[in-house]
């Protein structure tokens, strides 16, 4: 029993580390990029739900809107100011921007809500549902993650595959210069696909404050770093691949902290990772890109 | 081509700049209580403000903050005025050299601090080769404290682990008992270390012991449904308060309800903003300092504290004041005079620290030994209906 | 002079790199000398050394190999405790504390140079980002790995555990190396300026001349294209595994560096995690992929920047951050660039309407 136990807290955890994921493997898909500061704009939707429903009293609901067009708004700025001039240099310009954005994120939000932890009350009020007489609690938060993640991963997968909007994102996800030859708007593209990422990472934050309720500055980066590798994990780019890779990383690293060390499950997850990378270099659904001379 | 060379020239003017302009000695800093310069008595706080132990340290610098402007407004000491410089080290060894060389700097006579332990083994180094006088109000791993010229405030890891086994081991709370520490913490696992040596004198069987690292502090349901497979009647945590706060939360999610004991790094669980205090309900912690407490002197520094931060103080903070007050006191008792140097400052307050009493708001008659532990008794406090109530 | 003029174009920057080094030491000699250095900047000598010999050794793996490595400070993790647990083992037996810092340092490039080694050869079948993230995975496990480690010695020999220090087993006159997160207390205090100057005037030949050698050249060619460098029979494995364990070991050199600094040494997030590693990259790609110079004296002014900022008290960090953006906009923005271009040809055409005027 108390392994059924650990794999349904391992799936909790996994899907907030998927819907997390969702938002990296967007914009790396079309933007080639990786955002860095996708935890730290989880954090700032968290702050924002926080503040709304605990100081303003707003509804949880109206709240999450709330925060999920202020988190819009503030990656499509973060686009626009710091990722966009430096478009077409080397990747890793890119990246290190990305790292600055982070800390300023942070280093923000240090500022104005202070270092104190905050402890955030639970938007979903689904009860517990308590199975073989108690032996087995599943936390309403988890039940709902979970919906959340599959309806998040369906509804993207329709969105790129049936809209025009969609289309346009593979398109210049697969060859801007082409893209952009054939009328495509490559800069609206990505500032779109940086909208719907920052949009879903105030889902995730809402989702993260929810099943782990304390709020911190940092609270967004190592969740961040580890839905970069559920990302990595399950190829990153595919947008299925992300929901696979975060749901197994948190049945792994459950059940290692569970059954091997608590101490080293950490080393245990990046170990299962690096092993799979070396079957499958680009990850379980990564496309295998044949290189041509 | 050119274009580069002109870079880099300018990139090395611009660092031979900042060399000479670093040479030229900084004089920044934030706190720093501006007076006439004659009269006046150095004291430097180092913790961190940023970074992810950002709570702790700030809780430090506002209390030695509240201290200072209580001492200078009542005269100082010796009728010097107390100047404060608090310094930001990240939480990192090196970074909290670099404070302390910054305050030595700045003429710094008396060091309250570091706030974390892996930084005030560092620090403490450096200013035994300096011989400067430092008081850590809440670095309690052993090696703090290995100089001569250093003390400390809090209790040391050890003597928690001790204390909470003997208190739950005489009081017969439970005999089946697990613990959640936080493994690259050296406060939390040198407590669970002493705790668990302990335990087996008292007759307290450690049916689990579960860790967690800094990288992993979100996710606590495995530790939880260990305990609660375990059957443990007691879970013992010797962390802090903001990882507490999770554990209890997620505790709740899976329906375990044991009785919670906790050291004095649960203290400030109940002033999380927003956090839901029935879940509390019941917890014991050993602590030297409640906020809620009803003598003079709480009261005072808790209303303070409110007033000026907007917070309720927690240990760290109540350390920090006390550690102000005790350097006061010291420094009373050794006759300090304005324009000391910091060796003859630590020359003159290292042999009265073993002859001075404090009462303070972490203890009642706090004294010292020589090797710069204080001994001063743990309350143990239950909280009750949302309140520390004495046990 | 003619033989200046006759060398070639790398061979210069090199030595201008070298000189400045040079000239900076001096310059800061003289500072010490005549007593004009604040403590702070005098602390600040030897992590700033530190972090140019990082940021040197990343750029060989990421100038020069191509390859991005976001583990970089694992390697230095390795170099630090394996030096520091030889120094402290050693403690009472090498009395001379300049014989025993050499050494450690050695044994600091050489466990790195294994450690490189052993992640090299799974990390380098992998390309681009899922390279970077498995070096970033590699980091956090030797991290994570080292957190957990026990390690005592007592009349019986070595004890070791991955638990706690109870289960060591330890007689009562037992000590403790390593005490799981605790880390390593109590390192001699051997770093200073000159031995790191030297070390890094030791890492920029090494590179530099690795650069200019055989080897080198194939490490390039690899870099740029790696069909055609495999098609003229180049093997790809063994030079690339060539660059990123020299790039380990001069990052356990760091390490060494870094250990015999602090009397204390622990494995955090923040000084072996991947945040250290980013950190080195930032050095790298603001101060130029694949040039040593700019390595060098983007790592110095990095480090001291969050120094001298520190009167800005709870805006630093902050100012840090937005300093940093700024930089890398300013550096590799081609509307930046092209802005700078134009404001330097005009400033030329001043000066040359000046002259014939």
């Amino acid at each position: 029993m108390s392994f059924v136990s650990y794999l349904i807290t391992g799936i909790s955890l996994g899907s907030v580390y998927a819907i997390i994921a969702l938002g990296y493997t967007m914009v790396y898909g079309i933007a080639k990029m990786l955002n860095f500061a996708h935890g730290d704009v989880i954090m700032v939707g968290g702050y924002i739900v926080f503040v709304t429903v605990s100081n303003l009293g707003v509804n949880p609901y109206v709240a999450l809107l709330i925060s999920m067009a202020a988190c819009t708004v503030l990656g499509i700025t973060i686009e626009r100011v710091a990722y966009k001039p430096l478009r077409g240099t080397s990747p890793l310009a890119v990246l290190i921007t990305a790292i600055g954005v982070s800390y300023l994120l942070q280093n923000l939000a240090l500022l104005i809500f202070g270092a104190d932890t905050k402890a955030f009350t639970s938007v979903v009020n689904v009860p517990n549902l308590e199975l073989f007489d108690g032996q087995l609690t599943i936390s309403g938060v988890t039940i709902v993650t979970v919906i959340a993640c599959i309806i998040i991963m369906s509804a993207l997968t329709l969105f790129v595959k049936k809209t025009k909007a969609g289309r346009a994102m593979q398109a210049v996800s697969e060859d801007r210069g082409a893209a952009q030859l054939m009328g495509i708007n490559v800069n609206g593209t990505i500032a779109l696909t940086f909208a719907i990422g920052s949009a879903l990472a105030a889902v995730a934050g809402v989702l993260l404050c929810s099943a782990y309720p304390s709020l911190t500055p940092y609270t967004g980066s190592m969740p961040g770093i580890k839905a970069f590798v559920a990302a990595v994990f399950g190829g990153i780019g595919s947008i299925p691949g992300a929901m696979i890779g975060g749901i197994l990383l948190g049945i792994i690293e459950n059940l290692s902290k569970a059954y091997i060390s608590s101490q080293l499950s950490d080393a245990i997850v990046f170990g299962v990772l690096i092993i799979v990378l070396l079957v499958r270099p680009t990850g379980i659904l990564g496309k295998n890109i044949q290189e041509k001379v | 081509m050119k274009m580069k060379k002109l870079l880099s020239l300018v990139l090395t003017a611009a660092m031979t700049a900042t060399l000479l302009v670093g040479c030229g000695g900084s004089e920044g800093s934030s706190d720093v209580v501006t007076t006439d310069g004659a009269n006046v008595f150095k004291i430097g706080a180092i913790g961190p403000t940023t970074g992810s132990a950002a709570v702790y340290g700030s809780a430090v610098m506002n209390g030695a903050q509240i201290a200072v402007d209580e001492i200078n407004a009542a005269g100082g000491i010796n009728g010097m005025t107390i100047e404060l410089n608090c310094q930001d080290d990240e939480c990192d060894a090196e970074k909290s050299v670099n404070a302390y060389n910054t305050l030595t700097d700045w003429g710094m006579q008396a060091l309250v601090g570091t706030t974390t332990s892996g930084c005030c083994v560092a620090v403490a180094a450096e200013a035994a080769q300096d011989n400067t006088f430092l008081l850590t109000p809440s670095g309690s791993a052993v090696e703090c404290i290995a100089y001569d010229n250093a003390f400390r405030v809090c209790f040391s890891d050890p003597n928690q682990g001790i204390a909470s086994a003997q208190y739950i081991g005489q009081n017969g709370i439970a005999s089946k008992v697990a613990v959640i520490y936080d493994s690259s913490d050296v406060y939390s696992s040198g407590i669970y270390e002493k705790f668990a040596a302990e335990a087996a004198n008292q007759g307290v069987e450690i049916v689990a012991a579960e860790a967690f690292t800094a990288d992993n502090k979100t996710d606590f349901s495995v530790q939880i449904q260990k305990a609660k497979d375990s059957g443990a009647e007691l879970v013992f945590l010797p962390i802090y308060y903001t990882e507490a706060s999770l554990i209890l939360a997620q505790a709740d999610q899976l329906g375990y309800k044991p009785m919670f004991f906790g050291c004095d790094g649960l203290d400030g669980i109940l002033g999380v903003e927003n956090f839901n205090t029935a879940l509390a309900e019941d917890v014991m912690l050993l602590t030297p300092f409640a906020a809620d407490a009803q003598d003079e002197l709480t009261k005072k520094f808790v209303a303070t504290y409110n007033e000026k931060f907007g917070e309720t103080p927690n240990q760290f903070a109540a350390d920090a004041y006390d550690a102000v007050y005790i350097i006061k006191a010291a420094a009373e008792k050794a006759g300090l005079k304005a324009g000391m140097t910091p060796s003859e400052v630590c020359d003159a307050l290292v042999p009265v620290m073993t002859e001075i009493t404090v009462n303070g708001l972490t203890g009642e008659g706090m004294t010292w030994s020589a090797d710069g532990e204080p001994s001063k008794a743990p309350k143990a406090v239950k909280i009750k209906d949302g309140v520390y109530t004495a046990m | 002079m003619k033989k200046l003029k006759n060398m070639n174009k790398n061979t210069k920057s090199n030595l201008l790199t070298y000189m400045m080094v040079i000239v900076t030491y001096v310059i800061v000699q003289i500072f010490i000398a005549t007593g004009n250095m604040s403590s702070l900047m005098e602390g600040l000598l030897v992590p700033v050394c530190t972090y140019v010999i990082l940021a040197v050794s990343l750029n060989l793996t990421v100038g020069i190999l191509g390859e991005l490595s976001l583990g970089h400070a694992g390697f230095m993790c390795v170099g630090a405790f394996a030096s520091a647990l030889f120094s402290l083992g050693m403690k009472d037996s090498i009395e001379n504390d300049l014989l025993r810092f050499i050494v450690a340092i050695l044994i600091a490039a050489v466990s790195a140079a294994v450690a490189g080694i052993l992640v090299g050869i799974p990390v380098l079948r992998l390309k681009g980002d899922y390279l970077a993230i498995v070096t970033l995975a590699f980091g956090e496990i030797i991290k994570n790995f080292i957190n957990a480690i026990y390690l005592g010695v007592d009349a019986n020999g070595l004890h070791f555990s991955m638990k706690d220090t109870m289960s060591l087993g330890m007689e009562a006159d037992g000590k403790i190396l390593i005490k799981g997160a605790q880390g390593i207390t109590g390192t001699p205090h051997c770093s200073n300026f000159t031995i790191g100057v030297i070390l890094i005037m030791l890492s920029l030949v090494i590179i530099n001349n690795l650069v200019n050698s055989r080897t080198g050249r194939a490490v390039m060619s690899i870099r740029d294209n790696r069909i055609a460098a495999e098609s003229v029979g180049i093997n790809i494995t063994k030079y690339k595994l060539i660059a990123f364990t020299i790039s380990a070991s001069l990052a356990g050199v760091a390490g060494a560096l870094y250990a015999h600094n602090l009397s204390t040494l622990m494995a955090t997030p923040k000084n072996f995690g991947y945040n250290m590693s980013i950190m080195i990259l930032v050095f790298v790609v603001l101060g130029g992929i694949g040039n040593m110079r700019g390595s060098v004296i983007a790592a110095v002014l990095l480090t001291l920047l969050p120094e001298l900022l520190r009167g800005l008290a709870d805006y630093r960090m902050l100012i840090y951050a937005i300093v940093l953006i700024f930089m890398m906009l300013f550096n590799w923005s081609p509307q930046f660039i092209d802005f700078r271009k134009k404001m330097m040809s005009k400033f030329k055409n001043k000066k040359k309407a000046e002259k014939e005027a």
